[in-house]
């Protein structure tokens, strides 16, 4: 079942527009999966990945542009003829079949003779660690268990892409973890290149290799995790992906590397910047809330003062919003320590961050 | 990125296009077999018989099936038994489905089965059955006699009422159906809310329970007041040739004088009626199912 | 178990519709005293028990003729209405294509044109077609007056059916055809056992439309019919029961494997 293939593009979509009526649910989109890679298409309800998903299992054909599987293109191609392995949102297992015949089918459909589906149906089961549960059928599963076997069936006839439409949502949180350390160990371990779709943002940091950001039917960024999270393509990207401070003005001046960022009530900061903007341009400047440092943390280049409104206690953190000057308010995310007493409402704090703790993004 | 929209090949599309045309013509496939029958088995000869009925050119069949008093006697008595099976059918039905509704799933099983096995059971079988019970004779009278509660047999059989019997018997499943399954579909929260705000037992069901169910309750006497109009073996039978349906006379009409203008006439005006309060009804309900819908 | 106040309404309630199931009920009940009965004529209560009426029905070839070909039309009416209706309610709820709306329509005409008017509306052009007391005649008429409920039925369990089922098994390998076969039938298959049970009893009921184009031949309701006019004898009463037996198994067969008694409700 471990393929070995060799490097390359296995999935490509090139300027693919997809309309409904006078909606257009994707607007030029392209993309690339390398071999091996599992990419996240990443959004929230409306942002076209559901179109994009089924354009590339070929529920839906594209107006305009191409999809290309494993080297050919398959715009056009039925599903049944796109070696695409799907494990769908609520699973779609088989009521009716049993779990062998469930995992069976896509092996009988493409008329694998009968002693080698036992085999390879049997190997399957065995890697979602299933032997033993052939004959039930799905209803007597768990939910969990019921995922496993949406799984097997979608590997089980070694597909040259594994598709995976939001299938933790049905789980609760401790079984979903666990199921998504799994996905991404078989993924590893099979060397399976993989089109996870998802509107979770934790989620898709946990288990991705790259990340598309989707929005409007637009790929807003697509990168590594680490480089969505620290360096967002725009306010849209920032703003989805994990919490954020963003702080709004004009660009003042420059020096040794930093900007010197002029806000509307005349404040003045310094943001770290390899794309210096011209000054007088709109920017604006994103700071994550575990960035922020108060006061007493030491010494901060930006420093502003202000007000505790509210405390959350989160378990390993704390977060506090605070009111700055000009009616803004800031989140601020600071560990929990020993002997630390955390701050109340009503509180005065000074917080600042360094320059290169912040990310300028375009206006 | 609006400009990739607009320079998009002017062919972009086209396979859409074609694919979408491709399914249209497989459903069109798919209901053709279905199609050629109702045209051809179904629209075609009734057509045909409304031709039949103008054929001459002239609508003297109309004349007479509106005109003469006999025919005018029996549209009238026809209604008059449609409406007296459709209240008579609302009073047995909504206490029934109101039943079938709120009591324990025991009595629910219990009471669908007295429902549907009559239900079920040929129209013939029961129509039978009622002969047997209702004649001068029959087990009801006799029962009444024993018990001295009359001394008398009652006329049951062969007139109206022995009819008024049989179609509610054989009608009353149709009205419980369609109330039981607005009355599902009431909110058994509703209900307790109600209580908890204070309203006593009655008012919780006329101001709660009766408007929400009103629905069925329309759906139901639409139902049964169409069927009751084109009923024939029940009125035929029980009727012993003395209660004339409009459907009785329509076979009349065909059979014994091979009369296929007039039967054509009166087939119209019949359901003409039909569909005059299907589409009335039709009209009343259609905004408010719009909303429950969509 | 919810706990109910036990209201003076309430038991005026329980006791009126116990009345009303009572009046239901009554003439299926009185059919089997009276089959048994040892009379000559009809007379109740029966004096002794006979299976006399059965002997008879069973003996008489007219009878038994009448029940075979209510038996072969029903038959045929069931295969004819489920091979023309399922296909058309795949089409009515898989596709939006023009004219779909006045199809569905049509199809479920059928059910408010009286059936008097249909039989003679049918009769006329039976009878130039010279089709009067064929047996496929019957089964054609009866399976534009099934037709109806078979469609939607079916199209109902096609629309609660989860499409991503057969789109599961298309991206599994499945060609269509092969996807609703394996997948997409067998998970309706309750509304399929329940759309064949209404097809069946529309047709092997049936008395109007056999009345007129059945010519010569028996179907049982048309003998029924003649019998109770000319006399009513206790074989009916045999039939009868014989009857409410058999309906009875049916409808125990279509709920066990087929919908809930209340889809069906829903349906007629």
């Amino acid at each position: 079942m471990s393929r070995g293939r060799s490097a390359g593009t296995d999935l490509a979509l090139r300027n693919v527009t997809k309309r409904y009526g006078a909606v257009s649910a994707l607007t030029d989109v392209s993309l690339a999966v390398e071999a091996g890679e599992l990419l996240t298409i990443l959004g929230p309800s409306g942002s076209g990945k559901t179109t994009l998903l089924k354009v590339v299992a070929g529920f839906e054909l594209p107006e305009a542009g191409i999809v290309m599987l494993g080297g050919s293109d398959v715009t056009e191609r039925p599903p049944a003829a796109r070696n695409i392995g799907m494990v769908f949102q609520n699973y779609a297992l088989f009521p009716h079949m049993t779990v062998r015949e469930n995992v069976a089918f896509p092996l009988e459909m493409r008329r694998v003779p009968r002693r080698l589906i036992e085999e390879k149906v049997a190997r399957a089961l065995a890697l979602v660690e299933l032997t033993g549960y052939e004959a039930r059928l799905p209803t007597q599963l768990s939910g969990g268990q019921q995922q496993r076997v949406a799984l097997a069936r979608a590997i089980v006839f070694d597909p040259i892409l594994l598709l995976l439409d939001e299938p933790f949502g049905a789980l609760d949180r401790k079984l979903r973890e666990q199921m998504q350390l799994e996905v991404r160990r078989l993924q590893r371990q099979l060397g399976l290149t993989t089109l996870f779709i998802t509107h979770d943002q934790e989620e898709a940091l946990v288990l991705s290799d790259r990340i598309a950001v989707m929005s409007h039917g637009r790929i807003e960024q697509i990168g590594a995790p680490d480089e969505i999270y620290e360096r967002p393509a725009n306010g849209f990207v920032a703003d989805f992906v994990g919490e954020s401070n963003v702080i709004a003005g004009r660009a003042a001046a420059r020096k040794d590397g930093l900007v010197e960022i002029e806000l509307e009530d005349g404040a003045r900061i310094c943001v770290a910047g390899d794309r210096i903007p011209d000054a007088g341009a709109e920017v604006r400047v994103l700071v994550r809330p575990e960035r922020l440092e108060l006061a007493s943390d030491g010494a901060a280049i930006n420093r502003v003062a202000g007000t505790v409104v509210e405390t959350v206690y989160l378990g390993t953190s704390y977060k506090y919003r605070l009111r700055v000057p000009g009616g803004r308010e800031w989140l601020v995310r600071r560990p929990v320590r020993a002997g630390e007493a955390p701050l109340a409402p009503g509180d005065s704090v000074a917080v600042g961050f360094a320059p290169g703790d912040a990310h300028l993004i375009a206006g | 990125m609006t400009e990739a929209v607009a320079t998009l090949p002017l062919a972009a599309g086209d396979r859409v296009r074609r694919r979408h045309a491709r399914s249209v013509l497989g459903a069109l496939a798919l209901s053709t077999p279905a199609l050629v029958l109702l045209l051809v088995f179904f629209a075609l000869p009734l057509l045909r018989l409304f031709w039949l009925s103008v054929d001459a050119g002239t609508f003297l069949p109309y004349e007479k099936a509106l005109t003469e008093r006999l025919y005018l006697t029996v549209f009238w008595e026809t209604f008059k038994i449609a409406a007296a099976v459709t209240v008579l059918t609302l009073l047995l039905g909504y206490p029934v489905a109101y039943f079938l509704a709120t009591t324990t799933r025991l009595w629910q099983f219990v009471g669908f089965a007295f429902v549907m096995l009559p239900f079920w059971t040929s129209i013939l079988v029961r129509t039978y059955a009622w002969m047997v019970l209702l004649g001068r004779n029959g087990v009801v009278n006799r029962t009444l006699l024993d018990l001295g509660l009359i001394t008398e047999p009652l006329p049951l059989l062969h007139n109206f009422t022995g009819v008024l019997i049989g179609m509610v018997h054989v009608l009353l499943p149709y009205m419980i159906f369609p109330i039981y399954n607005a009355m599902r579909k009431v909110d058994a929260d509703l209900v307790r809310a109600a209580e908890g705000l204070g309203a006593p037992g009655y008012a919780v069901f006329r101001r709660i329970y009766l408007p929400l169910t009103m629905e069925g309750v329309l759906a139901g006497t639409t139902l049964v007041f169409i069927l009751s109009l084109g009923f024939f073996i029940t009125p035929a039978l029980l009727g012993g040739g003395r209660v004339a349906m409009i459907a009785v006379i329509i076979e009349q009409q065909v059979r014994e004088f091979l009369n296929w203008g007039f039967a054509g006439a009166l087939s119209v005006v019949l359901l003409a009626s039909t569909l005059v309060v299907y589409g009335l009804v039709h009209r009343l309900l259609r905004p408010r199912f719009a909303e429950g819908v969509r | 178990m919810r706990r109910r106040r036990i209201s003076a309404g309430r038991i005026a309630l329980d006791l009126f519709v116990g009345l009303v199931f009572f009046f239901l009920v009554l003439p299926l009940l009185i059919v089997f005293p009276i089959s048994f009965s040892s009379a000559p004529y009809l007379q109740f209560p029966p004096p002794g028990f006979s299976w006399q009426w059965y002997e008879r029905y069973f003996g008489d070839p007219v009878w038994i003729d009448a029940t075979i070909l209510s038996l072969e039309v029903a038959a045929a009416t069931t295969v004819l209405s489920l091979a023309v209706g399922v296909p058309l309610a795949f089409a009515l709820t898989r596709v939006r294509f023009p004219g779909r709306e006045a199809i569905e329509k049509l199809s479920a005409t059928p059910i408010i044109v009286p059936t008097i008017i249909y039989s003679i509306a049918v009769y006329g052009l039976f009878a130039k077609l010279r089709l009067i007391g064929e047996w496929y005649g019957i089964a054609i008429a009866h399976t534009l007056h099934a037709l109806p409920f078979v469609v939607i039925v079916v199209t109902a369990g096609l629309r609660r059916f989860d499409i991503n089922q057969e789109l599961a098994a298309c991206g599994l390998g499945a060609s269509r055809l092969q996807a609703v076969r394996r997948v997409t039938l067998p998970q309706i298959k309750p509304s399929l056992v329940t759309a064949a049970f209404l097809a069946f009893i529309t047709s092997f009921d049936e008395l109007v439309i056999a009345m007129f184009l059945a010519g010569s031949n028996m179907t049982l309701p048309k003998k029924m019919f003649d019998n109770i006019r000319m006399e009513i004898d206790p074989t009916i009463a045999a039939i009868s029961a014989l009857q409410i037996v058999f309906v009875s198994v049916l409808l125990v067969l279509a709920g066990r494997f087929g919908e809930d008694q209340r889809g069906i409700a829903n349906a007629r």
